[in-house]
């Protein structure tokens, strides 16, 4: 039996977590809950027999029967929700900033403690580059890691704008915890050229370059490692060094689910939060609950 | 007499030009001379504001807080002040400033991206400090979206609203449609920001005041990115001669520049030919000493990757993607 899942925030990342979950066919959408009747997301759900709700999270837990919901609303609002949802006894997946539960990137840190019942996925800064880290982490400790995430400005929705210092703290705190890095720092540039540009990350890794080549080695087997769930993440700057640094540049090519290729930042948070429901399912139905 | 608030930004933009790495020992006596010659707004700190010292830009000599500690315990009228652009900084360092008492903060965004300084521009306003609204690379937006986006930070309570000619690339008619059609859509008073890049700086700030400007951005010896501000000395001379009341003393300010900031320059402020390149190509004014690094590195003409950066539309802050064009032109 498929697990049922809901959506909570029909804006650009619900949209595009909808189109891949019915796409993957492993989990059952039941409901995507948003407040404004008049919303795309509502209407889209609805035109794939989805059902809908207006009443956000009081919708969902009116529905009942519901094993995992992804919340694509804001962090205020997931700091709300959290608790109603660990009563009702619902695995959260939290793709705000609010990070009530664990970080989660899925080729480096997957949860799989049944005790944990709320992730949080990061930013889409933080799921491009800290497998990166934590690749060249595994090699030699990395002292301080660096990352400068551009987005086309099109891809970047209110929720990014409005919680654009949340974005920088989140990724910062995440390339430590996650990536294994002593110190570290995040950027964010929004970019509004046309054609818009693809989702670039650089990451700047302060270690002792003398073991580069296993370096290099890690790097692309993670990277390899990434692309089962992003098959658009690729290197754009091969690894080089430049003093007592580690220098390499990711992108990230979307699959155009929802938003046009160029949102890829928008694919790597929706991918990776889609893998972990469907690594909770597979361990649900192992029985380990 | 008609009266010009003029800015300093030595301490900020031509931090830059000295690849940062002015120690808050010396930014303190030279924000002392600025006080004494009758400054009165002294923007300090890295050159990307606070929060900007980093691989991508380069580390600064001493932390945000060493600069406003240090450059806080001498001024005796003027106030200082700090840029924030958000993305690079945050309302938490926005704190830091606050406990030493900054007069101003400059939230600064890319011309069409104004509505990521909402939470910083409220935040200032809370804190009861003066919030200035800073459209960045204002070339690259025709006027009408100019105006949108100031209106914006002006729905947020900036108290000024600048625009910025961060590639010193515009003409004296641009900056006047930008400034006056700011100036006929918001209330609250516009500044200029002028870089050199064309040779323009004095002349497109006189333009920027015909045109209904009352602050203006100037940094002694012309000190910053590209190839640097207008000049302040040189301006505030200008504006005693055109009749413009400043409160600025330029005879002081040219001893300050003669016996202070002379000693500190890495090299004479001058339009190079990569400086020019970017003025050309509108290309971001800090993207300067970066490129000639890579061009070095990669075996290339800077000027080649600053044209090329232009031509990809890359805006203030994407140092990063020099490196890619470098190695893209390497293997041409």
């Amino acid at each position: 039996m498929k697990l049922k899942a809901a959506i909570l925030g029909p804006g650009n990342i619900g949209i595009d977590l909808m189109i891949k979950i019915l796409k993957r066919g492993n989990l059952e959408l039941v409901m995507m809950a948003g407040i404004d009747p008049d919303s795309l997301g509502l209407k889209m759900a609805a035109e794939r027999g989805i059902k809908t709700t207006t009443e956000a999270i009081h919708g969902i837990l009116k529905e009942g029967n519901i094993d995992i919901v992804f919340d694509a609303t804001g962090a205020k609002a997931h700091t709300m929700h959290a608790p109603m949802l660990k009563e009702a006894g619902i695995f959260a997946i939290d793709l705000t900033p609010a990070a009530v539960g664990p970080y989660c990137i899925p080729s480096v840190n997957m949860v799989t403690d049944s005790k944990v019942d709320n992730v949080n996925m990061v930013t889409c800064g933080g799921q491009a580059t800290i497998p990166i880290v934590a690749a060249i982490n595994s090699v030699t400790p990395v002292k301080y890691a660096e990352i400068v995430a551009t987005l086309s400005s099109k891809s970047a929705g209110p929720g990014t704008r409005q919680n654009i210092d949340e974005f920088t703290e989140t990724t910062a705190a995440a390339l430590a915890k996650v990536g294994g890095a002593k110190q570290s720092k995040a950027l964010i540039i929004l970019n509004p050229a046309e054609p818009p540009l693809m989702m670039r990350n650089m990451i700047y890794c302060q270690c002792d370059t003398s073991e580069f080549d296993d370096i290099v080695k890690a790097i692309k087997a993670m990277v390899t490692k990434v692309q089962q769930y992003v098959p658009g993440y690729h290197l754009k700057v091969e690894p080089y060094v430049d003093s007592d640094y580690v220098v390499v540049a990711v992108e990230v090519e979307g699959a155009g689910d929802y938003l046009p290729k160029y949102s890829g930042n928008l694919d790597i948070i929706t991918s990776a939060a889609v893998t972990i429901a469907e690594n909770y399912a597979t361990r649900k139905a192992g029985g380990a609950k | 007499m008609k009266h010009v608030r003029l800015v300093d930004t030595t301490l900020r933009d031509g931090m830059h030009a000295v690849s940062h790495t002015l120690t808050a020992g010396q930014m303190a006596v030279i924000a002392k001379g600025l006080d004494d010659a009758g400054v009165t707004t002294i923007e300090i700190g890295h050159g990307d504001g606070i929060g900007g010292s980093s691989r991508q830009y380069g580390f600064s000599r001493e932390t945000d807080e060493a600069y406003f500690k240090a450059v806080s315990r001498v001024l005796t009228n003027a106030k200082w002040c700090t840029l924030l652009i958000p993305g690079i900084g945050t309302i938490e360092d926005l704190k830091v400033a606050l406990e030493y008492g900054v007069g101003t903060v400059r939230v600064a965004t890319h011309v069409t991206e104004a509505d990521v300084s909402e939470q910083h521009i409220k935040f200032a306003k809370q804190a009861g400090i003066e919030a200035i609204g800073f459209l960045m690379m204002s070339h690259m937006a025709p006027v009408k979206k100019v105006v949108e986006q100031a209106k914006l930070m002006a729905s947020y309570g900036a108290d000024i609203i600048y625009i910025t000619d961060s590639a010193g690339a515009m003409t004296p008619d641009e900056i006047k449609a930008r400034i006056s059609s700011v100036k006929s859509a918001v209330d609250q008073p516009v500044g200029f920001h002028a870089h050199n890049n064309l040779g323009l700086a004095i002349g497109n700030t006189l333009a920027a005041l015909e045109a209904g400007a009352s602050l203006v951005d100037g940094t002694v010896r012309g000190l910053g990115a590209g190839a640097g501000n207008s000049q302040l000395e040189v301006l505030t001379a200008v504006l005693d001669k055109m009749g413009y009341e400043t409160g600025v003393n330029f005879y002081k300010l040219m001893d300050l520049g003669q016996e202070l900031i002379d000693p500190i320059m890495h090299r004479p402020q001058i339009i190079s030919n990569e400086a020019l390149a970017i003025g050309y190509a509108g290309a971001y004014g800090s993207f300067l000493l970066h490129a000639r690094r890579a061009a070095e590195r990669f075996d290339v003409d800077a000027r080649d990757i600053l044209l090329e950066m232009g031509k990809r539309k890359a805006v203030g802050g994407q140092e990063d993607l020099i490196i890619d064009v470098a190695i893209e032109l390497s293997k041409r």
